[in-house]
């Protein structure tokens, strides 16, 4: 009802210029916010690199540790994590077996040969909610399960079941996602020259779903390789001066001697646990590597 | 997408018999396969309330879930669990903190404001920060930020509920800024323009229509994320403390029920003892709520869920 005729939005400039500012402050905050997450991950690698400078050395890489920090500096009897990175690698490996297998056959299983029924959805439904079953409580179960009912004891295969079973629900759906790539009209194709479903899946679907599936795996085994809840509870040990040699032998990995290191009291031990964690994120970064540099490779979409 | 060629005249049966027996028999072992998952669904339960029965028949129910003291091993010996949830409420509400407001603007920047070039790089390396192991948050929080808040607070200790919450609410950024971002970019154009053709701004189309289009995801993304906060393990044990106790004093030291589990882990107790039975009762209470909470957001995502064609 304004009876100002000659600027009839005279009223509205105000209100536009108070618009503008509410607007740029958002995105000010938007932003600001976004870069919270990066400050704290350039500060997360600052501060760990920090720490261990000068601590990571040939010797931390090949020699068992030591009660004494002294024989972990530069130029002395030398201490390190040889046996925990021995073990890690062990356990992975294991793991990795047990978890291509178990978890390509199951998304075999779930894409290729399941009918649409209850209970494909009933299975998939159960692998949802295993993906956010904390790792701790695999760890109970492994505890439970492998160490005691099976009485395997707290040793390398007790720990890498207890991983696979961990990792099992992200292998599966990650390989369901790669399995789903492949053409359908690859799988008519093969069935229409008379191969059995059995023979589509192993000469056709496998072999270009093989890139996907791997990225997908070497992804949650660099997931397992910093887990330390589950491995903690099946009775890694925290520190471990020979490197295990077989898979009922007792095993210590890094995580767990970075847990050790770190709730020691000495000051000088949180340098031995940023070494132990620059060596851990640094294999761990290796494994990213390889993984991205598959679906790069041989990605038939890039 | 599987195409099934077991129904109908199967013209290939007379010339190879063992195939198909070699095909029925693969059938099997994938089967078995996925049978594995159904199974450690059931052993979890099983083995979490097996061990439950035998702590809860010593320990009454009414013991555990009303009174505030928790020492299970060492005397005098008592069974209230409170001290331990509280703990890992505190830790899950001060990661909240962090993560959800913090999460959210990330990823109204990334879906509205920032080029898609600038997404492309931003949003897998907010990710990274979810693919850290716990045990190096633990380390972070102890080194780097306990520091910061002991210059702030000089009172506080070498381990304090605050210093946890915030490594957990860094850690679970990435899980609230991309499956909110996810939601944010389902939402079609065709809202945006109605909105802009109505006259709004950016920041009304932002916050009037594309958030509440995308809330139902958004909202599943903040349970997910404070199920995983509760479920922590290594970076709060590491940061937060041994000390179960009910204060609202976040400088002080805590125990989650997660640090719980790892205390006993370290330590030498017996099996079939009342501490090493206390491992499968506070197992299944954590156990309890983040299946609950799992279950809700899958609940709430569907639900809700704007269905966009």
């Amino acid at each position: 009802m304004s009876t100002d005729t000659t600027t009839p939005f005279s009223d509205a400039t105000g209100d536009i210029e108070r618009k503008r500012r509410i607007g740029r402050a958002f995105v000010a905050i938007c932003f600001a916010s976004t870069l919270v997450g990066i400050v704290a991950l350039v500060a997360l690698i600052a501060d760990v690199l920090y720490e261990s400078w000068g601590w990571v050395t040939w010797e931390f890489l090949t020699y068992p540790p030591s009660q004494s920090v002294d024989y972990f500096l530069n130029g002395t009897r030398g201490a390190g994590m040889y046996p925990a990175i021995v073990g890690s690698i062990f356990l992975i490996a294991l793991t990795a077996v047990f978890t291509i297998f178990l978890g390509v056959g199951a998304a075999v299983y779930l894409e290729e040969y399941a009918p649409e029924n209850r209970l494909k959805s009933f299975i998939e439904a159960n692998i949802a909610n295993l993906a956010g079953v904390p790792s701790i409580v695999y760890g109970l179960l492994g505890l439970a399960i492998f160490v005691r009912a099976m009485q395997l004891g707290a040793s390398l295969i007790a720990g890498a079941l207890t991983l696979t079973l961990l990792i099992l629900p992200i292998v599966i759906v990650s390989t369901q996602e790669a399995l789903r790539a492949v053409p359908d009209s690859q799988r008519q194709a093969a069935y229409g020259v008379g191969a059995t479903q059995w023979q589509v899946t192993r000469d056709v679907v496998l072999p270009r779903a093989l890139p996907g599936i791997m990225t997908g795996t070497i992804l949650s085994l660099s997931r397992a390789i910093g887990e330390t809840a589950p491995i903690l509870m099946v009775g890694a040990a925290t520190s471990m001066f020979v490197a295990p040699d077989g898979l009922r032998s007792a095993f210590s990995a890094m995580p767990m001697m970075i847990f050790e290191w770190a709730t020691l009291p000495q000051a000088e031990f949180q340098h031995v646990a940023a070494a132990g964690i620059v060596v851990l994120l640094t294999i761990l970064l290796l494994m990213n590597a390889i993984a991205i540099f598959i679906r790069n490779k041989y990605d038939p979409r890039s | 997408m599987s195409v099934d060629t077991d129904q109908g005249v199967d013209i290939t049966d007379s010339g190879s018999s063992i195939n198909n027996r070699k095909n029925n028999f693969v059938r099997y072992v994938f089967f078995s396969c996925a049978l594995v998952t159904v199974l450690t669904t059931l052993g979890i339960i099983l083995v979490l309330v097996q061990g439950s029965i035998q702590f809860f028949s010593e320990v009454s129910l009414i013991e555990y879930f009303t009174t505030t003291n928790w020492s299970p091993v060492i005397e005098p010996r008592s069974y209230g669990v409170l001290p331990l949830i509280w703990g890992t409420l505190m830790i899950t509400v001060g990661s909240a903190l962090v993560a959800i407001p913090v999460g959210t603007a990330t990823a109204i920047y990334l879906s509205e404001y920032a080029d898609p070039q600038v997404r492309r790089t931003i949003k897998p390396t907010l990710e990274i920060l979810a693919g850290v192991p716990t045990i190096v948050y633990g380390f972070f929080a102890l080194s780097f930020i306990t520091p910061i808040i002991q210059t702030f607070f000089p009172q506080t200790g070498t381990f304090n509920a605050a210093a946890g919450a915030i490594v957990v609410g860094i850690m679970i950024i990435p899980m609230v800024s991309s499956l909110s971002e996810d939601a944010m970019s389902a939402v079609p154009d065709d809202l945006r323009n109605a909105a802009y053709g109505l006259g709004a701004t950016k920041f009304e189309v932002s916050t009037s229509v594309v958030v509440p289009a995308a809330l139902s995801g958004i909202i599943a993304s903040y349970i997910l994320a404070l199920s995983r906060a509760i479920g922590e393990t290594m970076a709060v044990t590491l940061a937060a403390g041994m000390a179960p106790q009910i204060t609202g004093n976040p400088l002080e030291p805590i125990q989650t029920m997660t640090a719980y589990m790892v205390d006993i882990g370290i330590s030498d107790v017996s099996v079939g003892s009342i501490g090493y039975q206390s491992l499968f009762a506070v197992g299944l209470t954590l156990f309890a709520m983040t299946l609950s909470m799992n279950i809700f957001s899958m609940w709430i995502r569907s639900r809700y869920r704007e269905e966009y064609q």
